[in-house]
């Protein structure tokens, strides 16, 4: 293009000192692959490629500092009739099921009541969020603390406060109790995130809808029911999603509060593939146990998919 | 606001009494508040705590402290190496966020600006990207950072964290990219700028509010990661602080529940503190991520 000149003799359009790395930048085709180089190299060389070096491992018998060669199926044969394995694969369904039910059933009440006109509503928020901000692993520590045996604060409060009970509990010493203890903690940290994307999800509803319902004399659990529900249901879906992957694969409450124990009562799939794996050495064995999480994370993203496939029609198709 | 104002015509319309409501909304919450909080409460209150009130509840209230001390803290700070497995978190954080920022932003520009054939897989790639927890990739990763020699280095985190960093970051600035009329970068193309030009002077100083909050994310995920650091760090100067925490403050039978609270209290600090300033960001981000 040629410079224009006009009455305005000192103005000259900007692109006439561009030299050829700005040329360069124009062509389209560079431009894609050298914004999108970054981003998707470093996710291939360390994510793609480690998936599937994974699954490969899952079939050799590699330790630490040894490669392994292919041995078929023999390490998902041992997992067959390993009873560790099939613990911690019971355990996850209970923690990831009885945890996400509790995470969702009080975080939607938490965040019906924070929808509610509040005073001091964004300090409220803010002070909501807390438990998800902080590390896992700190606040797995106070609760390890909490759960102490002798010195539990819970215990005192039930026995020495309110003459509840007549001992201290032994909150991690025993399998069920630990199992409770653990699914107790993992819904604390994870209520805040389930209640505040739930307001979110609130603050879309038209109040107009409630009026409307009101005025047609409908009671608070109409409303919610006939309301609430079913525009909640979308963002419900992909909030319950990430939860339920979250709490599937979660590796640091458990690897801190109690490490799988007592008596491996307590391991998740994550907690044992790492102890086989990293500090039992058994890289292929570890890699099985990780490998055998992948159908139940697909099942999970699959109905996210859907999940999502079904809200474009509940809005019109028009939401992207 | 009209929201809140149809709220309060709605109460005084009927059913909600001011009695009714205190039992229905406000004791609830409390009780919320004060379950959320407790566990906080509780590590403060301990870390401040003299070993002989501690262990005694018959004659302390346990609730409170009579005599606080700072030893727990002190203790923490000088006699461990508490201050460097801080530095040493802080380092792998920044480094693994701007990392993540960088290469966010122009993937993000790429996939919502750019538009070419395929985008939309592309984007639905980094979205699945996002699906694969940690916990099946440490013990392939932990086998390739051997054979790259990286093993107990922090470039080991510092390389692993974009993993789960970008695609949250892309998918956050993908929803900000869409936000900024193209209006905008037409007028600047027409006017003869090189995209690069638009990238840096029309596209970024509007997206200023989806990067800090991207940075937020970024920041307080890889401060708070966990598997990697423990699989991949061994010696103790090389620590994070949540591995550290848990495997040198953790010896023998009779835990240091003093130092180990006040750890936990100063590691959880930085983090609180950066995430008060832009709480607003965040919870934004975080809804709106979800909404997406």
């Amino acid at each position: 293009m040629s410079v224009t000149t006009g009455p305005v003799t000192n103005w000259r359009r900007p692109q006439v000192q561009q030299g050829w790395l700005a040329r360069l930048f124009d062509s389209k085709i560079f431009l894609i692959i050298a914004c999108l180089t970054p981003a998707m190299g470093l996710l291939v060389v360390f994510l793609t490629y480690p998936l599937g070096l994974g699954i490969w491992l899952a079939f050799t018998d590699t330790h630490i500092g040894r490669g392994g060669v292919f041995i078929g199926f023999e390490n998902f044969e041992s997992l067959w009739y390993d009873r560790v394995f099939w613990g911690a694969v019971f355990y996850t369904v209970f923690y990831t099921g009885v945890a996400t039910a509790l995470k969702f059933a009080l975080g939607l009440w938490l965040a019906l009541l924070l929808n509610e006109n509040l005073p001091f509503k964004s300090l409220l928020r803010a002070i909501i969020l807390l438990p998800w901000i902080v590390p896992t692993v700190l606040s797995a520590i106070a609760f390890w603390w909490i759960f102490d045996a002798q010195f539990s604060i819970i215990s005192y409060v039930l026995v020495d406060k309110l003459g509840l009970l007549d001992h201290y509990i032994d909150f991690l010493g025993t399998p069920w109790a630990a199992r409770w203890s653990l699914v107790f903690a993992n819904v604390w940290r994870g209520i805040p995130f389930v209640a505040i994307s739930l307001l979110a999800g609130l603050q879309t509803i038209s109040p107009s809808l409630y009026e409307a319902a009101l005025l047609d004399g409908a009671s608070s659990w109409q409303r919610f029911r006939r309301i609430t529900a079913p525009l909640l249901m979308p963002i419900l879906a992909v909030v319950l999603t990430f939860s339920v992957l979250f709490t599937f694969t979660d590796f640091q409450l458990v690897y801190a509060i109690t490490r799988g124990g007592p008596i491996n009562s307590t391991h998740l799939m994550a907690t044992l593939a790492f102890q086989r794996g990293i500090p039992g050495g058994q890289l292929g064995e570890g890699a099985a146990i990780a490998v055998s999480m992948i159908p139940f994370l697909i099942l999970a993203t699959l109905f996210s998919y859907f999940a999502l496939a079904r809200r474009k029609w509940q809005q019109g198709g028009d939401d992207e | 606001m009209s929201k809140a104002d149809t709220a309060d015509e709605g109460a005084a319309l009927s059913w909600q009494s001011k009695q009714r409501r205190v039992v229905t909304v406000y004791v609830p919450l409390i009780c919320f508040v004060i379950i959320l909080l407790f566990p906080f409460y509780w590590m403060t209150i301990t870390a401040i705590k003299p070993n002989a009130e501690m262990f005694d509840y018959k004659t302390y209230s346990p609730f409170w402290v009579v005599s606080p001390t700072l030893a727990n803290i002190n203790k923490l700070l000088f006699e461990t190496s508490y201050p460097r497995w801080l530095f040493n978190t802080m380092l792998i954080a920044v480094c693994a966020t701007v990392i993540s920022l960088v290469a966010s932003v122009l993937a993000a520009y790429a996939i919502q600006r750019l538009r070419f054939k395929g985008s939309a897989y592309v984007g639905l790639a980094i979205y699945i990207a996002y699906l694969v927890p940690p916990s099946i990739l440490f013990i392939p990763l932990a086998s390739m950072v051997f054979k790259l020699g990286l093993f107990d280095s922090p470039f080991a985190l510092i390389l692993t964290y974009p993993t789960f960093l970008i695609p949250f970051c892309t998918w956050l600035l993908i929803g900000y990219f869409k936000s900024i009329p193209y209006e905008l970068e037409e007028c600047a193309l027409i006017d003869g700028a090189s995209r690069l030009q638009i990238l840096r002077r029309i596209t970024l100083p509007l997206a200023v509010p989806g990067l800090i909050s991207a940075g937020i994310f970024s920041f307080t995920l890889s401060w708070n990661e966990f598997i990697y650091a423990l699989a991949f760090i061994s010696s103790s100067e090389n620590k994070t602080v949540p591995v550290a925490i848990l495997t040198e403050l953790v010896q023998g039978d009779v835990y240091q529940w003093g130092s180990l609270m006040a750890g936990s209290l100063l590691g959880s600090l930085p983090v609180a503190i950066f995430y008060s300033f832009f709480v607003d960001y965040y919870v934004s981000s975080l809804t709106g991520a979800v909404k997406e």
